[in-house]
């Protein structure tokens, strides 16, 4: 990161967060369009562009002053904007209008949405402004953007090694602190692993809580739109505007509201009482394996113990199909992407390459189209959906997925309010380490299992291994999103700055 | 074939091979919009208009059920007199093909909406008519367009009708003739059409037949090989297609071959059926639940609410008509052609008190009026209330039949109390004896040889006065009377 | 169980990929590596939760007119448009004009 040599009002603002930003900007002390400048010209000087970190693959300058003069220029609009003035980053693969949606994919180059999804709308008329689209493996097919058409994205702290995937883009942007938050989607665990390699917070919410309305579809009974922010603060304001139910999304559920009223507005707590007093926090053995690198090992314990001292009850509980996860995943996701990938077709949108026929030219545009990755997992898919495999590998997949969603019924029915667990088994490694797709699978080995239960879950930062963030990650039961950010908030205090060290 | 349209004909009841046809209707449901999106269902708009993110299948785009598919759906199996389960689930049927936007159709597959209904076809009252099975009914969306004849080159694809509401009504194999199967395609069309299910209109492809079709030697219980014949949009094309396709098979097994399973495309203009195309050997459709829908719970009160509202089915209302109006079974077929048929002719009984009258009225004069204008009894020329009161003036001897007749032909111009008319028009029997006696003298006045052998007794004579009588009248003078004073002047 | 060569080439065709099959050998090792792992399945006791039906809620939409609207026309993106119709190279089922213009499509791959 570069020095700033004039720090203006809004780069203050920037750097304290979306509560801030929206406090100064409905008291007229900061306007919408100086914090979209400051947010542009981080944008050079923190180097995300696409010589650089390439986090962030598409930028609307114009649109964003444009939107941000608009709002300033409202005033009544401007006191009651829950995100007023607030810039944001978006993945690649939610739909926008003005910036192309381009899923990190060659198939969609120069493709622009003609339509916006339900969560990007939401945004808007919340007060944020939409500054740019980030970086993403292609198609949301991966664990370390590297599998992007646009070229990898770096991680912020150490250029040599990976952001984390499928939303790098978006997390090495807050991380660089470009936008104080970003939308990310999951499907595996796409949030939370970035969030937790670059240090900050992503929030994967319950499962039909955020509209999926113009999120390009991966999987979808697993995919989310989720939040990345600096601190959980940022991440839940945003996760409180966009978690709308929306006749758009036929799997959409209106849930209770995702965060605490008071949780925003309370002073924090004083080291020595117990604001967690009656929660109880499961730490599943299952997460915590023997192979688990003891350093990780030791800073979830480290946080756990933060926790007990606020006032939580930590409770050794077993998750016993917790091994099932990644083989049940890696047989779900890529049968549902063989059918949501097939629309790819060169017929209505997108490119088109020539071949003989129309039977030719699907294969030509396809195959220039997609990447290995996602070509792996569109045959992957398709075998086992095909006939004579699908009760093999499909229909017993989807039996094992409900032995692992009772897990966590059972789980949290036992009186466990969340659990705590790692996020990630390792801290971000290098570009080009990991070439065995199925070790790149194992990534998300921790995280995968939320999306199979649709339960929120979230990872915050809780330390640092060698320079390289680690995260730790809370889960909670359906709809109680609320739970979950109380004690994210809670322990993040505790932490403080050990957090980042 | 020629030689197949002969052997079709040849074939007779001593063919040691037995039809058996199953058929697959698609209908359309009459909803304002698509089955998953807000688009019109509107036909004949310029291409593409009614397309939006969804029924373009963009990228993110989701499907939203639409209530009132649903709706109809479950009439529709009802009426069908299917199990409607609580529980069923949209399945993707994945193919690539260009007018299928999305690279798959959501269809119902293992869970369709409704399983276990029947039509009962081709019987008069009293006996038995035969019993055709309906295995399952579900819901699902049509595909789009592809025209193959307006660019030298290229296929143009038109996505208005991708994601119309479909319901595919499957039969059970129980056909066992050609005019069997147009029978129950009659039958269900009225079904649909009663119900308001669908529009059921076949030029505009609201309703689609796929054949299954195999024989098998007389006696035999096993099911031939069958081949199925797609693209039948017309019950003649259907029958014709039958006859043809049986005699194939026929032929086929007679010189020692068999029949292959296969797909085959009828051609309506030629009354051909050639084998499709088929690229793959072998199709994998990779049926799995759509993750994009929750199974559709369907709770028994809304069942129910619909079994419910259900209108009185056509074969009951025939059976109904035979009993309550003397009506024969033709007849009443006749009369419940439509539901606007039906309801028009119990409109006249009941506001003329004439049951036989009416059958006879609604039969012979209406539907002849309707043939010739081309209309249907929605916009009938004359309300049900005008044809009753014509009866009534007929049934209490104001008017004769012929009068009558004249009358309904000046109220298919304009609409006017047929009393008024007749009355203006002088059609109103005159039995006033003045007015008859005049006529009368001034008919034998005319004719004074012929009245002078009337008069002296030549009785054969008097028939041709009453005629003289009616058309100095105009028809209004009553022939019994005239005929009563005739008699009595004969000395 | 493993996939074998033609299994991939099957599923490569019904996919649409244009699998180059220069990279076959490779592309079958791989997913033959990935399935191994998803063997373990096999061994767990599904028996306890035979076939359950989710019980989340759906929302059905009013039969009332009124799409999303596209901000941008489909001529700005499709790859080709003629007259109003996306265009692709003619069917080779259909290769020429024939029969009735009003005939629904349908070849063996049309349900
Ligand atoms: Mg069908
Ligand atoms: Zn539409």
């Amino acid at each position: 990161m570069s020095d700033e040599h004039v720090r203006t009002p809004a780069d203050r603002l920037l750097d304290r967060g979306v509560a801030a930003i929206v406090e100064g900007v409905a008291s007229g002390a900061c306007s919408a369009l100086a914090m979209v400048e400051c947010t542009l010209n981080r944008m050079v000087s923190r180097d995300v562009g696409r010589d650089g970190l390439n986090a962030v693959l598409y930028v609307d300058q114009e649109g964003a002053h444009t939107e941000a003069s608009l709002f300033d220029a409202r005033d009544a609009a401007r006191a009651d904007a829950p995100l007023a003035g607030v810039p944001i980053l978006v993945k690649d693969n939610i739909a926008t209008h003005r910036l192309a949606t381009s899923c990190g994919s060659r198939i969609l180059e120069g493709y622009v949405s003609p339509y916006e999804a339900t969560a990007v709308g939401l945004l808007r008329a919340a007060g944020a402004i939409v500054v740019g689209k980030t970086n993403m493996d292609e198609f949301a097919m991966g664990s370390s953007t590297e599998n992007s058409a646009y070229g990898p994205t770096k991680h912020p702290l150490d250029r040599t090694r990976v952001p984390g995937g499928s939303s790098g883009g978006s997390a090495a942007a807050v991380a660089a602190g470009v936008t104080p938050v970003a939308l990310g989607s999951e499907t595996g665990g796409s949030v939370r692993q970035p969030a937790a390699f670059c240090g900050v917070v992503g929030i994967k919410p319950t499962y039909g809580r955020v509209s999926r309305f113009g999120l390009v579809a991966y999987a979808s009974s697993l995919d989310h739109i989720g939040v990345f922010g600096a601190r959980v603060d940022d991440a839940a304001r945003v996760l409180a505007v966009i978690g709308q139910a929306d006749a758009h999304d036929a799997t959409s559920v209106h849930f209770p509201p995702v965060d605490d009223a008071r949780a925003g507005q309370e002073e924090p707590h004083p080291r020595g009482t117990q604001p967690l007093k009656g929660i109880v926090i499961g730490r599943p053995e299952e997460y915590f394996p023997a192979s688990l690198d003891p350093r990780i090992r030791a800073l979830c314990d480290a946080s756990l113990e933060r926790l007990r001292e606020q006032g939580a009850e930590i409770r050794t509980v077993r998750m016993p199909n917790t091994e099932s996860a990644i083989p049940v995943y890696y047989i779900i996701a890529p049968a549902e992407a063989s059918s949501n990938l097939a629309r790819y077709d060169g017929v209505r949108f997108g490119q088109r390459r020539p071949g003989a026929g129309v039977q030719g030219m699907y294969e030509a545009t396809r195959a220039a189209g997609f990447g290995p990755e996602v070509t792996r997992r569109i045959l992957l898919g398709t075998y086992v959906l095909s006939a004579g495999y699908y009760d093999a590998y499909y229909r017993r997949a989807q039996a094992v997925r409900r032995l692992i969603a009772r897990d966590f019924t059972d789980v949290f029915a036992s009186g466990v309010h969340a659990l705590f667990t790692p996020t990630t088994p390792t801290t971000a490694f290098r570009l080009g380490a990991v070439s065995d797709p199925y070790e790149m699978y194992l990534s998300d080995i921790f995280t995968v299992t939320a999306n199979l239960a649709g339960v929120p879950a979230m990872s915050q930062p809780i330390g640092r291994i060698e320079g390289l963030p680690v995260g730790g990650q809370l889960i909670a039961s359906h709809g109680d999103e609320a739970t979950m950010l109380r004690i994210a908030r809670a322990l993040e205090f505790s932490l403080g700055v050990e957090a980042h060290r | 074939m020629n030689a197949a349209h002969d052997s079709a004909r040849r074939r007779d009841a001593a063919t040691p091979y037995e039809l058996v046809v199953g058929l697959e209707v698609h209908c359309q449901l009459a909803t304002e919009t698509k089955i998953f999106c807000r688009c019109r269902t509107s036909f004949g708009e310029a291409p593409n208009v009614n397309t939006c993110p969804v029924c373009l299948g963009l990228p993110g785009a989701l499907p939203v059920l639409n209530a009132n598919a649903v709706r109809l759906a479950t009439r529709a199996a009802l009426a069908l007199g299917c199990t409607v389960h609580e529980t069923s689930v949209f399945a993707r049927k994945n193919y690539f093909y260009p007018d299928l936007p999305k690279g798959y159709q959501i269809s119902q597959f293992d869970r369709p909406l409704a399983t276990g209904g029947a039509i009962d076809v081709g019987a008069e009252s009293g006996t038995e008519p035969r019993r055709i099975g309906i295995t399952r009914v579900h819901m699902e969306e049509d595909a789009g367009k592809s025209v193959h004849d307006r660019f030298a080159d290229w296929t143009a694809v038109d996505l208005n009708r991708a994601g119309t509401p479909l319901v595919e009504i499957v039969s059970e194999p129980d056909m066992r003739s050609a005019q069997e199967a147009g029978a129950y395609l009659r039958q269900l069309k009225q079904i649909l059409e009663y119900t308001a299910v669908s529009d059921a209109n076949m030029e505009e492809g609201s309703l689609r037949v796929d054949v299954n079709i195999s024989v098998r030697a007389v006696g035999a219980t096993a099911l031939g090989t069958k081949t199925e014949i797609k693209n039948l949009n017309t019950f003649s094309g259907v029958e014709r297609a039958i006859e043809i396709e049986y005699a194939r098979q026929c032929a086929q097994l007679d010189a020692g071959g068999a029949v292959v399973q296969q797909t085959m495309l009828w051609d309506g203009a030629r009354e051909q059926i050639r084998p499709a195309r088929s690229k793959e050997g072998s199709h994998d459709y990779r049926y799995f639940p759509d993750p994009d829908l929750p199974p559709l719970e369907l709770a028994s009160a809304f069942v129910e609410a619909q079994r419910a509202a259900l209108p009185e089915l056509p074969r009951g209302r025939r059976s109904r008509f035979v009993a309550a109006y003397g009506v024969t079974w033709p007849e009443a077929e006749q009369l419940t052609a439509s539901a606007e048929l039906a309801d028009y002719f119990e409109a006249v009984v009941a506001e003329s008190g004439h049951a036989k009258r009416a059958t006879n009225w609604v039969l012979g004069v209406v539907l002849a009026a309707l043939n010739t204008t081309g209309r249907t009894i929605a916009d009938a020329p004359i309300g049900s209330g005008r044809v009753a009161a014509l009866i009534r003036l007929e049934a209490d001897g104001l008017v004769s039949n012929t009068a009558a007749r004249q009358v309904f032909a000046w109220l298919c111009e304009r609409d006017e109390d047929p009393r008024v008319v007749a009355e203006r028009e002088g059609l109103i029997k005159v039995t006033d004896d003045t007015a008859l006696v005049q006529w009368i003298d001034d008919v034998l006045a005319e004719q004074p040889a012929e009245a002078a052998r009337f008069l002296a007794g030549e009785v054969k004579l008097q028939g041709v006065f009453v005629g003289h009588v009616m058309r100095k009248s105009k028809g209004a003078a009553d022939p019994r009377r005239v005929n009563q004073i005739l008699a009595s002047r004969i000395s | 169980m493993s996939i074998s060569e033609s299994d991939v080439r099957h599923v490569a065709s019904l996919s649409r990929v244009g699998l180059d099959s220069a990279r076959l050998p490779l592309v079958v090792a791989e997913l033959n590596g990935i399935l191994g792992h998803m063997d373990a399945l096999q061994r767990v006791d599904v028996s306890s939760n035979a076939n359950e039906d989710a019980t989340r809620p759906m929302m059905l939409a009013d039969d009332v007119v009124g799409a999303v609207q596209l901000m941008r026309s489909r001529e700005d993106m499709a790859p080709a448009m003629r007259d109003g119709f996306f265009v692709v190279p003619r069917l080779a089922t259909h290769a020429a004009p024939e029969g009735n213009p009003a005939a629904r499509a349908v070849d063996a791959e049309a349900p």
